[in-house]
């Protein structure tokens, strides 16, 4: 199947197809809520914290160039090589000149969706390189030949009964484990074999700080750590985003971002990169890709302040009912609903439309992003550059003239509920999708204007 | 005396004229003298939201014709309002509609913070089950959001406890969204769809012999699930169960 040409609607009209899976995946994700919600309640000070987090990036998306050059002259001083990247296409090439500047052929890479936004690995693999992906997740994906549908558990869409198959058939493991335990195990032997023989690692970047140059990684598994420090060149590569002004910042996020993410108080891991040990090379690649432009827009630059927690996922009833794949972008949910259209509002124009504003996904982000907004207002600027159904636009204007007309509101309505009561099959029958899975309200007698007008005066 | 002009959106004056009787009744038990505005249609949400709001101009015209001479604008529909509140603007009168912006109420909300009801005089003997429609809820605070690290209040809930008999039922998720939506409910069936039932199942497993809310649309969905699956419980505009018995 190629996802690529089907709409946010048509593949959730699929994933919907086996009621049993939609509901493992939304109770699974909701889980994942409610130990968030149990996490941060634990905080009285929760809400004092998202709002610093709030004004500390509005602070650094306020004065970017600023930080970045005083982040960069800081990093360089400290012995990291650091490239700029306008675009993906850029960002690959710099690290494929880095690999062969080596002569690598092979590298292991730890979690990074900057990477996955580019297609790192897909251009890496089509000049003859191989990248083994090294969180587990990820490495899940890779095997399945997936993109992940989870920015924090990239095979969050997987049961594990498909990851034993998937095993059996990548690693050997007897068919028919779906044991966690053993599966962890095997595919902690089979990453160990590629930290050890590996001569380059690429990690992705959760924090940089502006003040000292350094970085900040975090993972549960360790695996960006058992990379960069068995390998003799290190690559990070980070969304320009990722900035924030000084150290003494960090603890707000951190306390943050785990909490949001899955309820932990913390990441098993943070690891603080400031320096290469001696032998090694270290380099910074510095990503744009559109984040520039998304800046310069008014009502979505507060986007950028998203540090990729994942929890406006797990709140969304529309993804949990929809899954990952269904947004055809590497940032599904909501948070990746209102970055994609930056990107491209063609390709991108269904997914602002893929959600009932219901809000919750503001309401947990730990930034505060006015993600719902941004959905609503997204709607307006895809509709307006044209990119709406003809259908839809032509359904809008009929509406919006019966609206503008109290007289042909009254006749319209007149008829609608003529034709509700009389002939019922006229908009009871599966061309209208409301009747496919629900009945429609009953005709009454007569609209509360009448009644009113019988009534009162 | 204030006055106050009823603003009763298009869906239910056509659909579901007792929410609307309801409202007007309650209202003028409480001594409120109640218009209600012929001239009125929409409030133009479902254009907005479906990326259409450059087209609502005329919508909103004759939302401020109507309107601007009240003291308060109540109405049934927390969705509604909070699209009144944060979107009506228009080229001819917008000194008006800053005035209306600030003076539109949904039912609930002006019956707690401007009427200040205490005690309502309404029974009704039944198990009833609440839904937290996400606008009203999360956009006009009618109840706090399970989200957020806050002090709990509700509303809604303020007014059903002064109804007699009502016992109202435990959520397992006290506040998800119905996937009504307005065109969603039509663009994206089948989540909607899914959601719609998930939320019914959780009323229905809860003992609930009516759903009610502050919002017609997301029960006007949950009616449609209920029915097709032949369910014998009902759904009631809160205003409904407030002027009852």
């Amino acid at each position: 199947m190629n996802s690529e040409t089907k709409t946010h609607p048509e593949l959730s009209d699929l994933f919907n197809k086996d009621e049993q899976r939609v509901d493992w995946h939304d109770q699974t994700l909701w889980w994942i809520r409610q130990k968030r919600d149990k996490s941060a309640h634990s905080i009285p000070e929760w809400e004092i914290l998202r709002e610093k987090a709030s004004e500390i990036k509005n602070n650094a998306l306020s004065n970017l160039a600023d930080y970045l050059v005083s982040f960069e002259q800081k990093a360089l001083a400290n012995g990291i090589i650091v490239h700029w990247a306008a675009d993906a296409q850029e960002h690959n090439e710099i690290v494929h000149g880095i690999l062969q500047k080596h002569g690598i052929r092979k590298m292991v890479k730890s979690k990074s969706m900057l990477t996955e936004e580019c297609h790192l690995n897909e251009y890496l693999e089509k000049q003859g390189l191989e990248v083994i992906d090294s969180d587990l997740g990820e490495r899940i994906v890779q095997l399945a030949k997936e993109p992940p549908s989870h920015i924090v558990l990239p095979c969050i869409h997987k049961k594990k009964e498909e990851i034993g198959d998937l095993f059996h058939e990548h690693l050997g493991v007897p068919a028919g484990t779906s044991d966690p335990q053993i599966l962890t195990e095997a595919a902690r032997q089979h990453l160990r074999e590629t930290f050890l023989t590996r001569k380059a690692a690429l990690t992705g970047v959760n924090f940089a700080i502006a003040e000292t140059g350094e970085f900040v990684v975090c993972t549960n598994e360790g695996n960006a750590d058992m990379g960069a420090h068995l390998a003799d060149v290190h690559i990070a590569c980070m969304g320009i985003e990722k900035i924030i002004p000084k150290r003494k910042h960090l603890g707000v996020f951190l306390r943050l971002l785990a909490r949001s993410a899955t309820g932990q108080p913390i990441t098993t891991y943070s690891s603080h990169f400031k320096k290469p040990r001696a032998g090694q090379e270290m380099h910074l690649v510095l990503v744009d890709n559109g984040r520039t432009i998304q800046m310069g827009r008014e009502d979505f630059r507060a986007s950028l302040k998203c540090i990729r927690c994942g929890a406006c996922m797990n709140t969304c009833p529309v993804y949990r009912r929809s899954g990952g794949h269904s947004y055809n972008y590497t940032i599904s949910g909501p948070i990746g609903a209102i970055l994609a259209p930056n990107l491209d509002r063609e390709k991108y124009a269904d997914l602002p439309f893929a959600s009932t504003l219901c809000g919750s996904c503001s309401n947990v982000c730990p930034v505060k992003i006015d993600i719902h907004q941004q959905l609503y207002k997204w709607r307006q600027v895809i509709v307006q550059e044209g990119y709406a159904t003809s259908s839809k636009k032509m359904s809008m204007k009929i509406m919006n003239y019966t609206l503008s007309s109290p007289s042909v509101y009254r006749t319209a309505g007149k008829a609608g509920r003529w034709v509700l009561k009389y002939i019922p099959f006229a908009v009871n029958n599966h061309f209208n999708p409301w009747y496919k899975q629900r009945d429609m309200p009953d005709a009454p007698k007569e609209s509360f204007g009448e009644w009113y007008k019988k009534n009162v005066k | 005396m204030k006055r106050v002009g009823l603003f009763i959106p298009c869906y239910v004056d056509q659909f579901y004229p007792n929410a609307g009787i309801a409202t007007y009744q309650l209202l003028k038990k409480l001594g409120l003298d109640v218009t209600y505005p012929t001239g009125q249609t929409c409030c133009g949400q479902p254009m907005a939201n479906s990326g259409f709001e450059h087209l609502t101009q005329d919508c909103n015209q004759l939302f401020v014709d109507n309107f601007a001479e009240f003291d308060y604008i109540v109405s049934p529909s927390g969705s509604c309002v909070l699209h009144v509140k944060e979107h009506l603007h228009t080229a001819q009168s917008e000194n008006q509609a800053a005035e209306i912006r600030t003076k539109v109420y949904e039912l609930v909300e002006f019956l707690v913070d401007v009427m200040k009801v205490k005690n309502l005089k309404a029974k009704f003997p039944h198990k009833v089950g609440l839904h937290q429609s996400c606008h009203g809820q999360r956009g006009l605070l009618l109840t706090q959001m399970s989200e957020l690290v806050a002090p709990y209040f509700s509303k809604p809930q303020q007014l059903l406890s002064q109804v007699e008999g009502l016992e109202l039922i435990e959520l397992k998720r006290e506040d998800e969204c119905c996937g009504f939506g307005g065109t969603f409910c039509v663009v994206e069936e089948a989540v909607s769809v899914k959601m719609g039932k998930d939320r019914v199942k959780d009323h229905l497993s809860n003992g609930a012999e009516y759903i009610t809310g502050a919002d017609m649309s997301c029960l006007m969905h949950m009616e449609g699930i209920l029915k097709r699956g032949n369910s014998k419980v009902k759904v009631l505009h809160i205003a409904e169960i407030l002027n009852a018995g």
